[in-house]
């Protein structure tokens, strides 16, 4: 099972500096446990310490937000594109 | 330092008045590695809010994605402050993932005046750096045309009328 997982350029340096890498995995949730496995630290800017997808950082399944597809239960198959990009946001305070 | 054209700046300052209580948002896109911003592209601010702005996750992969095709960066990413000066705030410095642009934050908080600062946001730390406006309409390899009787150094024949 493959799934391709588009890096941005802030997380490239978990993965080497590589923009795209392969992983496998069921749900999101596996696939971020299985990427972390060959890139420690990627799932830890991507997954809270209370086990929730960070709030600012935008995963995406096929184009379509995981926030609408069940979050870290999102269902993957095999052949789908993973896009993940920092969210960009601030404010005043 | 940021280098950025006249028109493309008046167009951000546009944008944020435009939004004004709200803040306003947008990126402006050129060629990889060139540092040149070249596509202004205003974005919708989904928090709608006159301290806190977001840019929508699907706009932002669109934008995103276009840019990869075009073979594009984020040059500058911008954003407004519509009641405090145009300096990165705490969430602001923390919160930037692109750490090759140039966070240019406009402040509109005086409605006769309009604040333009820019920095470099890397690691959650803000460094300022100076903004150079060019006025692209003044386009120094221009042919200029010149009407006999003054002085160019030479009269290029091949130029045509008008150019």
């Amino acid at each position: 099972m493959a799934i391709e997982v588009r890096i941005p350029t802030i997380l490239r340096q978990y993965t080497g500096g590589a923009k795209v890498v392969n992983g496998s995995g069921d749900t999101l949730a596996d696939l971020l446990a299985d990427l972390d496995a060959s890139h420690p630290g990627l799932r830890g800017r991507l997954v809270t310490e209370d086990g929730g997808l960070h709030r600012f950082v935008n995963i995406y399944v096929n184009d379509e937000d995981v926030r609408f597809l069940g979050a870290l239960d999102a269902k993957l198959n095999d052949g789908d594109s993973v896009t993940i990009l920092p969210a960009v946001a601030g404010g005043a305070a | 330092m940021l280098t950025i054209g006249r028109d493309i700046l008046d167009a951000i300052i546009a944008h944020a008045r435009r939004d004004h209580p709200d803040e306003a948002c947008g990126v402006v896109a050129g060629p990889i590695d060139s540092d040149r911003p070249e596509r202004h592209i205003p974005m919708d601010n989904i928090e709608r809010s006159s301290t806190f702005y977001r840019f929508d996750a699907a706009e932002q992969l669109r934008v995103w994605r276009e840019m990869d095709d075009r073979d594009e960066e984020p040059v500058v990413i911008y954003h407004s402050h519509t009641a405090t000066e145009a300096y990165p705030s705490r969430t602001d410095s923390s919160l930037a993932g692109e750490p090759r642009a140039h966070y240019l934050l406009v402040s509109t908080r005086d409605p006769d005046g309009t604040e333009v600062r820019s920095f470099r946001i890397v690691e959650g730390t803000a460094t300022e750096e100076p903004v150079r406006v060019v006025d692209a309409s003044v386009d120094p390899a221009a042919v200029t045309t010149y009407m006999f009787g003054q002085s160019p150094a030479a009269v290029d024949y091949e130029c045509p009328a008008g150019r």
